[in-house]
């Protein structure tokens, strides 16, 4: 009985923790940062990696866990470490192989989860968030900034106007659209080229 | 300006800030024309693309923000034990590889240069090691020695009966020179022996010496027990010319309780340290053979065994005839012992080597020193 109530327990907090995830909030990131980045980064090391390569895995192993504690049907059948253990493993032996570098890797004896499909999802949104990056970047000044402090930011035109120094909210409105459409077209042409 | 409008119509609708009917009549316009309904799908997506990345940009920052704050925390760390390591330490594991090669190149040289000296230098520290050797060898042979002389010293005792309550100090062969009881054997048999017995066939007979000669190792016993009885002439002669190389020789002696022939032949003219009143035989003996008659084929005596070489195997010494002779010959100045005559009686030529033994066997005695 004590068991029981001691895994739900265990259960109830991972699911906080995701939801945290989910709302990009900093203090559920760096309870998970704290006690899986250790694993990790001794997998990686141990394994022809360097403390850089660690971080870079670490953190696409947890915009994997964002985007799938962000999804309404995502429910995780295995604990947050263990899936964490599971991208990161799948994503640096497969860094490696890139690299020519494959080897008998050296294993923990942590559990694995099969993580191919999230793989695949990840390297779907890792392939839109370069294309929009890339389009941002060659979108200039103010547009950039005004998308950002619109669309990111959340800012209300009429302090987007005051704080760019256009006269009124229309006026910025105006612009932002533009600013909108020129970046899809950048987008948009990326896309191609990538295709 | 119109697509802006139309641009500002979709986000409101998408974002949802229309009233009803505002967002009927939009309804009712999109499902009309295709190129808004196009419009408002391809916005729909874009504007979630880059919300997304928007997002995704944001907890990227996020992350890279918590791994400063735990890095300067100390709650993670990407420095490892070795980093903290004093800079020797580093620097050797830096530069394990180098000073590796390094390492093997000093070796490889050290070790050409002193294979290189070993070939060149002087052959001296090698014979030095060597006569090392040697000298553990002797003592061994010496230990051997003696506890075979132990051994034999046990068994004598336990049977003697004419032997006196003492511990036997040495012994030897000796073989006679005249039927009446003279018996010459080595200087070294007898040496510090208050009392002299002499053994043959099982019969102990007290024997006194009466000529003991250091320089060339020779002395004469005289049996004084009253039980011994003269056997006849004896069957030898004492050869006084040269023997030849090779020429064959056997001997007979007592290193154990028992006589024991051994065979052999003349291997050099001359003994050890070119001794000329010597000459070396090859022929196994071993303690308790010295003083014993070498003969050659014949059954003449050609010498008497006295040493060996303990260095080599089956190098023997053994003094010459002549030296017998010229003891003799010292010993008849003495008035008491005129009557000493040489041997002069081959009959031993011609027989074969087991009868030449069984004639022998009664002139030939274990001497034993007490």
């Amino acid at each position: 009985m004590n068991y029981k109530s001691e895994a739900l327990k265990a259960e109830s907090q991972e699911l906080d923790i995701l939801e945290g995830i989910a709302r990009n909030d900093s203090r559920a990131i760096e309870k998970v940062y704290k006690e899986n980045f250790g694993l990790v980064q001794n997998f990686i090391l141990k394994n022809n990696g360097s403390y850089d390569d660690a971080r870079d895995i670490f953190q696409e192993a947890m915009l994997v866990l964002y985007e799938k504690s962000k999804q309404t049907d995502f429910s995780l059948t295995c604990q947050i470490r263990t899936f964490l253990y599971s991208i990161c493993r799948r994503l640096w032996l497969k860094r490696l192989q890139q690299n020519h570098r494959y080897g008998t890797p050296v294993e923990s004896l942590e559990d694995v989860v099969p993580v191919e499909e999230e793989i695949e999802e990840k390297e779907k949104l890792d392939m839109d968030f370069t294309l929009m990056d890339g389009a941002m970047k060659s979108l200039g000044e103010p547009c950039k900034s005004l998308l950002e402090a619109y669309y990111f930011e959340k800012k209300q035109m009429v302090d987007i106007a005051e704080q760019f120094g256009y006269t009124n909210a229309d006026n910025a409105k105006n612009q932002k659209y533009k600013c909108l459409m020129r970046l899809k077209k950048l987008f948009f042409a990326q896309y191609k080229q990538a295709d | 300006m119109e697509d802006l409008v139309l641009l500002d119509l979709v986000e409101r609708f998408l974002s949802s800030d229309m009233n009803s009917t505002e967002k009927e009549q939009f309804e009712k316009l999109r499902r009309q024309n295709t190129e808004l309904d196009q419009l408002v799908v391809e916005q729909q997506m874009f504007l979630a693309n880059l919300t997304h990345y928007g997002e995704r940009r944001e907890m990227k920052h996020n992350l890279h923000q918590v791994h400063m704050r735990l890095l300067d925390q100390g709650t993670i760390s990407e420095t490892s034990e070795e980093e903290k390591l004093p800079l020797i330490i580093k620097f050797w594991q830096k530069n394990k590889r180098t000073i590796a090669v390094a390492a093997s190149i000093a070796g490889i040289t050290a070790l050409s240069i002193t294979g290189l000296m070993q070939a060149f230098a002087p052959k001296d520290s090698q014979n030095y090691l060597q006569q090392l050797g040697r000298k553990v060898i002797q003592l061994e042979d010496v230990q051997k020695a003696q506890s075979k002389k132990i051994n034999a010293l046990i068994d004598s005792t336990e049977k003697a009966t004419k032997s006196p309550d003492k511990q036997q100090l040495s012994g030897g062969t000796s073989f006679l020179i005249d039927e009446d009881g003279y018996l010459v054997t080595n200087s070294h048999v007898v040496k510090g022996a208050s009392t002299l017995v002499v053994v043959n066939k099982g019969k102990e007979y007290l024997a006194t010496k009466v000529y003991d000669n250091i320089n060339n190792d020779l002395a004469i016993l005289k049996i004084s027990d009253k039980d011994y009885k003269a056997k006849g002439r004896l069957p030898y002669d004492i050869r006084k010319g040269t023997v030849d190389l090779g020429e064959e020789i056997f001997t007979l002696g007592y290193p154990r309780n028992e006589v024991v022939y051994n065979r052999g032949y003349l291997s050099a003219g001359s003994g050890f340290m070119d001794d000329t009143l010597s000459i070396q035989l090859s022929i196994s003996a071993n303690p308790g053979n010295s003083g014993g008659p070498v003969l050659d084929k014949n059954g003449n005596i050609v010498g008497i065994l006295s040493t060996r070489d303990k260095q080599a195997n089956d190098v023997v010494f053994a003094s010459r005839s002549i030296n017998i002779s010229k003891a003799i010959e010292e010993l008849k100045q003495d008035t008491a012992h005129i009557k000493l005559n040489t041997p002069r009686n081959a009959i031993l030529k011609g027989l074969d080597r087991v009868q030449q033994i069984k004639k022998l066997q009664d002139c030939v005695f274990m001497v034993k020193g007490y």
